[in-house]
């Protein structure tokens, strides 16, 4: 290894000293800056806080809830249980042949983040996202262990003492801590909460439990303790899709050069009383303040994820130096368009500019898709039928000439409770069916019980005497009924199947 | 080292080789790609050390990890054999009746029995025993020695006609070659053979069946085996002869040629070569094919 790096540091001894080296290609690689934001309070970041806590609580509580199915059920109100193939949500339960709802919520997501850009712009970015989210609880331990920016500042810059070591170490430790329980809970939603918990810590939850915690937990670790904005900015394609999701009527953080400008400091100001400065005294506030370490100032750009500090921050420095707020604030470049050339005033910029028809046409096939995918839940088929016909052999002759065709036959019982279900056959006249395992006659109709939750495989021989059959291959259908206790029919299915006959 | 030639437009050393003019750069390899390259090396001697590798005078060196694919192989194998020995011995224990009531275990049992049918069974009684000429069709409701849970097992169990020498419980009968052996005449014959197509209903010579009814109740004694009306007897395993499924052929050729020379079917016993349970389970899935008897 340390021949690697000698190697390496040669290369970069030489390739700098060289005196009349020529031009060098232009760096691809950026080396990070470390941003250390300044603490801000004001209306955004209390909505910000507000949103955060919120978020995280459900993210963390979710998975205790309890919900009482009944006896043999999950009680836990979310869970993927993936063993038995069902997904569980409060009072839904789907079954993986459902997961078309799952398709669903997600185009419903897909919409959704289509509707708020249009309207609102990165609001996803600067308050939802769990990168953000994270980040910002990260940030907070940071500063109630190393202090402020400028605290920061200063202990990144002093020597290794105790000190410094430990306050890294407390705060690389607490956030272990939360990385660690933020990747634990998301194990708690593939198994009953409480069991998991007790395997987890006694040593006996599977491997891919502690792998699952490791991996997530790592990564929980590193993207919101050192990568943060590096995320938005490099990994996270949503920048570059929101570029064809704005327009101009988009909410984004909008510096307001048309008052700001000429920008001056109090010293600026005084030396050059010539030159009628604008509101923006420099202070550089809005820069410290922001997560990503951009200057609002240079105009909406990429890394910008409209988190909307700096708003906060200038706010209180219009308001200390005696301007109206909102030199940095919500607008769109339309209305940013308008103030400039006057025709418009700052107060008159709305909630009106979010009915547009782009955001009605996003919010009504979202709507139109969310009304059919309950309109579907609500009515959905809590049973099911599916016939697999013998292949080998496709009939078989039977001693008195009769021609027997197998079948196997799942009924699947999607509702909690066990039900009785009346299995059928429907066309195929003269045809009769016996059922291994239950011992009664050959008849046209059986009633069996199929536990809840659960799917019975039936093995199910339909016999057709030799004067009926009509045709070589007749089709003919199984049809299953719900019944009721009451004997009233609930629901029913059918299945096609085909009847094999030898050519006569 | 002596200083190197660099090239003039990237600032890159060459390696001093050249042809026509043209000069090789020594660019160097990428560092992500360097140190992966070592990362692999790294990772290749932990590998040495976790695995059994480095060969010594008498034997390898072990591996500080103690284990070895194969190992765990044997692991999985005993814990795959440690799940299923409490089914195992369930079937083991249960009567072929309860095993049939127990949904669990029946599907057990039918899943095993398929398994060692596809091993054992296809060879002569074909897929999903469909049969084929010469071996019973285990689908249809026609035995020879009889379609109970009970009869099935016995004969998986004893065999058929299998080495009756030293196995005195297989199940054993031989019909006589009348032909061959000179019993009958060719026209007895002939006319018995009419006479079994009249029996399984198909077309026949009325008058020579006439003949035949005399051979077949009186002359030869068929009915002895195979009953009055050829309903056939189970005990013997003499087949049932009114019936459209015939063992070998159903034509009158066939007929005829089975009563002159009549082939046996020959199945070995299973006990000894299968344990208990394999038994069991294929008596199971015999029954569920769709041909069993009773209960």
């Amino acid at each position: 290894m340390a021949e690697v790096v000698n190697t390496l540091k040669r290369e970069a001894a030489r390739t700098g000293d060289s005196a009349d080296k020529p031009q060098k290609p232009e760096k691809l690689y950026q080396a990070r800056k470390k941003i250390f934001p300044k603490a801000v309070s004001g209306h955004f970041r209390r909505l910000k806080w507000t949103l955060a806590t919120i978020f995280m609580g459900i993210y963390f509580i979710l998975p205790w809830i309890r919900w009482d199915r009944g006896p043999g059920a999950p009680d836990q109100a979310v869970l993927v249980d993936l063993q038995h193939r069902r997904f569980y949500f409060f009072f839904i339960e789907i079954w993986p042949q459902e997961f078309y709802y799952v398709a669903g919520l997600l185009i419903l997501a897909g919409i959704g983040l289509f509707i708020a850009t249009s309207m609102v712009g990165r609001a996803w970015c600067g308050y939802a996202c769990w990168q953000t989210v994270w980040t910002d609880l990260f940030m907070l331990v940071e500063r109630r262990i190393e202090g402020d920016r400028n605290a920061q500042l200063k202990l990144e810059k002093q020597p290794w003492n105790a000190e410094k070591i430990f306050k890294r170490g407390l705060k690389h430790f607490v956030w272990i801590l939360i990385s660690f329980w933020t990747a634990f809970t998301f194990i708690l939603y593939f198994g009953n909460a409480p069991d998991v918990t007790y395997w987890f810590f006694t040593g006996q939850a599977p491997f891919v439990a502690y792998s699952t915690v490791a991996i997530m937990g790592f990564i929980t670790y590193l993207f919101a303790g050192h990568m943060r904005e590096q995320v938005c900015i490099y990994m996270c394609p949503w920048p570059r899709i929101q570029g064809a999701m704005v327009d101009e009527d988009t909410l984004i953080v909008t510096y307001h050069d048309w008052r700001g400008e000429p920008r001056g400091s109090k010293r600026d100001r005084k030396k050059h009383p010539e030159v009628a400065f604008g509101d923006c005294i420099d202070c550089g506030w809005c820069v410290q303040v922001c997560p990503t370490g951009i200057d609002i100032r240079d105009g909406q750009q990429l890394a910008c994820i409209t988190c909307a500090l700096c708003i906060d921050a200038c706010n209180q420095v219009m308001e200390k130096i005696g301007r109206p707020q909102g030199l940095i604030s919500y607008s769109s470049v339309r209305a940013y368009e308008k103030l400039t050339t006057g025709q418009m005033e700052q107060k008159e910029f709305g909630w009106r500019s979010f009915i547009r028809p782009r955001t009605l046409v996003y919010l009504a096939v979202w709507t139109l898709i969310a009304a059919g995918i309950l309109v579907h839940l609500a009515t959905r088929d809590r049973l099911q039928v599916n016939v697999i016909h013998d292949r080998s052999p496709l009939f078989v002759r039977l001693s008195t000439g009769e021609i027997r065709n197998a079948y196997t036959v799942r009924l699947l019982n999607m509702q909690l409770e066990p039900r009785d279900f009346r299995l059928s056959i429907v066309g195929l006249e003269g045809a009769k069916m016996r059922i291994l395992g239950i011992d009664k006659p050959p008849a046209r109709t059986f009633v069996i019980k199929v536990p809840g939750n659960k799917a019975k495989s039936l093995r199910v021989f339909v016999t057709m005497p030799k004067d009926k059959i009509r045709e070589p291959r007749e089709a003919f259908y199984f049809r299953i009924e719900a019944l009721a206790p009451d004997g009233k029919v609930e629901e029913s299915a059918e299945k096609k199947a085909i009847f094999e006959a030898p050519e006569k | 080292m002596a200083e190197r030639e660099r090239d003039e437009v990237t600032g890159t050393e060459t390696t001093g080789h050249e042809w026509d003019g043209i000069k090789e750069l020594d660019t160097p390899l990428p560092r992500w790609w360097l140190w992966t390259f070592y990362a692999t090396i790294i990772w290749g001697i932990g590998y040495t050390l976790a695995y059994p590798s480095w060969p010594g005078l008498n034997t390898n060196f072990k591996g500080f990890l103690g284990t070895t694919n194969r190992m765990e192989l044997h692991r999985e194998l005993k814990a795959v054999q440690q799940a299923r020995a409490e089914k195992l011995a369930g079937l083991e224990k249960a009567s072929l009746q309860d095993i049939m009531k127990n949904d669990d275990l029946r599907t057990f049992a039918t899943r095993m029995g398929e398994a060692a049918f596809k091993v054992n069974c296809v060879q002569c009684h074909q897929a999903a025993g469909r049969g084929a000429y010469g071996y019973p069709n285990l689908q249809d409701d026609d035995w020879l020695w009889g379609g109970t849970l009970e009869a099935i097992h016995y004969t998986i169990t004893h065999g058929v006609r299998y080495n009756p020498e030293t196995n005195e419980e297989t199940r054993q009968s031989e019909m006589p070659a009348f032909g061959r052996d000179q019993i009958l005449e060719p026209a007895q014959i002939e006319a018995v053979t009419e006479y079994v197509l009249k029996l399984s209903g198909q077309e026949h010579d009325a008058r020579k069946a006439e003949a035949g009814a005399k051979v077949y109740m009186e002359d030869a004694g068929c009915n002895g085996c195979h009953g009055d009306k050829g309903e056939g007897n189970q005990e013997l395993g003499a087949p049932r002869l009114n019936d459209q499924i015939w063992l070998f052929s159903g034509t009158r050729e066939g007929i005829m040629k089975q009563v002159s020379e009549p082939q046996h079917g020959v199945m070995p016993a299973w006990k000894g070569k299968l344990d208990k349970a394999t038994i069991k389970a294929l008596t199971i899935y015999v029954y569920s094919l769709g041909g069993g008897v009773g209960s």
